[in-house]
């Protein structure tokens, strides 16, 4: 048994950490978060030139066939340094579908685009209703002679406000939230009758909700087989939960270091508060949360891209479960230890625990994973 | 032992329930059970309201224009005014610098200064935090030298509640510096309009402006704007924290909050029943309803036991700490409720004006603001921890 990085991913690692290092301080942040895209076009050049863009995807499509662990390495860079950009949504959740299900056409239109970075893409797999339930689909594809007319809405696209792609479920037999009967498309962002509503999230991000109203697709647009795409958009799903346990383990990080740097300096009562035992205490127990955080990261991103199995299943559950709490605990202690300062919009601790807890808010939180765990548990 | 309110008791109720079901303008209400922020306007427009009906100054004797109200009266009339969604009273002026005055503060003070909070004429804010004293308020820096008739005041306050909006300040100053710290603080009282104050405002995390730096650069205050005697501030400011602790524990506002996600958690769906049928779910909901039970009975037997007039000592400590957690716990709910419309900012939503379409459920947009705004109720008013230092302390003697 190893945990250590590779030389290559520890290269990959050091290309990443550097980048966040010198493109995302603070104050870039915040000044790409005010711009139009809400992200910074030029960092997520550098990204795809690096290759970064294309980790996860074969060397005919400019990766190196990375697994979750280099999916990891990249996420927790991205994390740390609070990245605005859709890295998760465009590479790893639209990439990911296209890779497992798209035709070879689909492949070199789209997953060429993606993974250079050429354009951006994202899902729409929940609706108003599904809460976390992605086979909660009310979005109707209906047959026409040459394609499909899709209606319905989804909801919290994240990225979607600068997709040129989106891919969308819907719902194409069975009912409201059946498994099966569940179909993807790839839908043009622009096409006529797609409406993007789109605003700012709580952390800094940007999203939409798309409605969908007779938008008419060519027969083309179908990605993987009709009806039968639940299983790959929870594969999908499980391979960008390990991501954003990644990501958040590179935030908790922060937020952990900044919170350690103030109780070192922060003074009251003629010494550091870090002298105060209760503090102390609550300081490791955060640094505990954290490190049983960087263990289920590690592991859901070891078993990311194994096949489907309901022991994959419950791993990734697991992991977002724990992240869920540990990066919840973490973001609300680190605030209070750092009292008043630690509720400002001008420090970045607190956009670290508002990342940390909408991660919660993405795929699943830790109720919900608690609930899929339990479901799957093994009872002897 | 008879723990059921009295005849009397029930009576008064009913008068504050008909009071408030005929006078609270409704759009107020509205506001304060969706969650929306309340403007100046707003706050003033109620506090008018209370005053016509002699009901402002709940902690006041009559002779200054106070209710006399028992504790039991006060807490009854608090819990009715949360549940009816009327706004809690911006405490800085008539619940914290006027019990001080009272007390302590001199004739022509008491003269002055009371008709004006009762009338609405001045707006009160708090001096006592400044960057480098915290939980450690002893240590406050921003000094007052005597010059003549005046004092001069150098230094910074900070997280000063709605300072935006005040015209008057009551500041802890330095006056000694040679003695331990808590004796050489004193008590002033400052007009915002004096040159050399500068507001400026801190935007907190959930994008808020609702506190404030002030920052004092040779203010000249005059000598009868000295509270009681110099450098017995602290004494002063103690006694003050005493009022001001009491109401933190909130339980009024927790019962209408809980309310309220009850409310949430039946409209949203989750796997296409309410949620508040999941039986995960319920079962947080239920947790925090007992909590809230126990956290009330608390609250009633520590007031039953200051019936006759006196205040609560470090008992409120213990209040105000499991009140905040129980009310942090409920905006997390009501912030979990809501599951991926979590994450939108609609800062048009969050206006009560508002007429366009409601992007989710109308009450979602506030209640991740929300959650991470009540995260300073742990911090403030002395934090959580200090609380407990307290009860360890002086209810332990540990």
């Amino acid at each position: 048994m190893d945990f250590r990085l590779t030389e290559e991913q520890q290269m990959l690692q050091e290309t990443a950490a550097r980048l966040v290092r010198s493109e995302y301080t603070f104050e870039q942040r915040e000044r790409y978060r005010e711009s139009e895209p809400g992200f910074s076009k030029a960092f997520w050049k550098q990204l795809s030139e690096l290759g970064l863009t294309a980790v996860p995807f074969s060397e005919a499509f400019g990766g190196f066939d990375g697994s979750g662990v280099e999916t990891q390495v990249v996420m927790t860079e991205l994390g740390r340094g609070l990245c605005l950009e859709p890295y998760m949504q465009s590479v790893i959740l639209a990439g990911g579908l296209i890779d497992q299900l798209g035709s070879d056409h689909q492949k070199q239109t789209l997953l060429t685009g993606i993974a250079s970075g050429e354009f951006i893409a994202a899902v729409g797999l929940q609706e108003p209703q599904s809460h976390y339930n992605l086979d909660d689909v009310e979005t109707r594809a209906e047959r026409l002679e040459n394609g499909y007319r899709l209606n319905g809405r989804k909801a919290v696209v994240i990225g979607g406000h600068q997709a040129v792609k989106l891919i969308i479920s819907a719902r194409t037999s069975g009912e409201a939230s059946d498994a099966a009967g569940i179909s993807l498309f790839v839908v043009d962002a622009d096409a006529d009758g797609v409406e993007r509503q789109i605003y700012p999230t709580v952390d800094g991000l940007k999203g939409c909700d798309v409605f969908l109203r007779n938008v008419t697709v060519p027969k083309e647009a179908l990605l993987g087989t009709l009806d039968e795409a639940s299983p790959a958009i929870h594969y999908q799903a499980g391979r960008a939960m390990a991501a954003l346990c990644a990501e958040a383990v590179g935030a908790m990080e922060e937020a952990v270091k900044l919170t350690l740097d103030y109780l070192k300096t922060r003074k009251q009562f003629g010494v550091p508060i870090g002298k105060f035992q209760v503090l102390q205490h609550r300081m490791v127990d955060m640094s505990s949360e954290l490190e049983q955080a960087r263990s289920m990261a590690t592991l859901a991103a070891s078993v990311a891209d194994d096949g489907d199995s309901v022991a994959r299943q419950r791993v990734l559950s697991a992991a977002k479960h724990v992240i869920g709490r540990s990066g919840q605990y973490v973001a609300e202690q680190a605030i209070q230890l750092h009292g008043g300062i630690g509720m400002t919009w001008e420090y970045s601790l607190a956009h670290y625990a508002k990342r940390l807890i909408m991660i919660n808010h993405q795929l699943g939180d830790d109720d919900h994973h608690l609930e899929v765990f339990s479901g799957l548990m093994e009872t002897a | 032992m008879n723990i059921n309110f009295t005849a009397e008791e029930q009576a008064f109720r009913e008068t504050v329930r008909g009071f408030l079901k005929d006078k609270l303008p409704a759009d107020i209400a509205a506001k304060v059970k969706g969650g929306r922020y309340l403007s100046k306007a707003d706050h003033q427009r109620w506090q008018q309201v209370l005053s016509q009906q002699g009901w402002y100054a709940t902690h006041w004797p009559t002779e200054h224009g106070g209710t006399a109200w028992s504790a039991i009266q006060k807490h009854i009339f608090d819990e009715e005014i949360a549940a009816f969604g009327a706004p809690r009273s911006i405490p800085f002026g008539v619940n914290m610098v006027a019990p001080v005055i009272i007390k302590f503060g001199n004739e022509a003070q008491k003269q002055h200064y009371l008709p004006r909070i009762l009338s609405g004429e001045d707006w009160w804010c708090q001096g006592y935090s400044e960057p480098g004293a915290g939980s450690d308020l002893a240590s406050l820096k921003t000094r007052a030298v005597r010059d003549g008739d005046h004092y001069i005041v150098n230094g910074q306050k900070t997280w000063t509640t709605l300072g935006q909006h005040a015209n008057m300040i009551f500041c802890l100053v330095r006056t000694d510096v040679e003695v331990q710290p808590q004796r050489g603080i004193s008590f002033l009282l400052i007009d915002m309009d004096t040159p050399g104050i500068t507001v400026r405002p801190i935007i907190t995390i959930e994008g808020e402006h609702e506190v404030n730096e002030v920052f004092f650069d040779d203010v000249k205050v005059p000598v009868e704007n000295l509270v009681g005697e110099e450098n017995r501030g602290w004494t002063y400011a103690k006694y003050l924290l005493t009022y001001e602790r009491t109401g933190l524990a909130g339980i009024g506002g927790s019962k209408a909050a809980l309310h309220h996600l009850k409310q949430l958690a039946s409209r949203v769906q989750k796997n296409r029943k309410p949620l508040i049928e999941d039986s995960a779910f319920r079962r947080r909901i239920a947790a925090l309803e007992i909590d809230l039970m126990a956290a009330e009975i608390s609250n009633l037997r520590i007031i039953a036991t200051v019936e006759g007039g006196g205040m609560p000592g470090a008992e409120s400590s213990m209040l105000k700490v499991k009140g905040t957690e129980i009310r942090q716990a409920i905006t997390d709910l009501l912030r979990r409720a809501i599951g991926p419309y979590a994450q939108p900012f609609l800062e048009e939503e969050m206006a009560f004006d508002y007429e366009g379409d409601y992007l989710s459920d109308i009450d979602a947009a506030p209640l991740a603001a929300q959650y991470f705004n009540m995260r300073k109720l742990s911090i403030f008013g002395g934090s959580n921890e200090i609380q407990k230092n307290i009860v360890s302390k002086m209810i332990l003697e540990l």
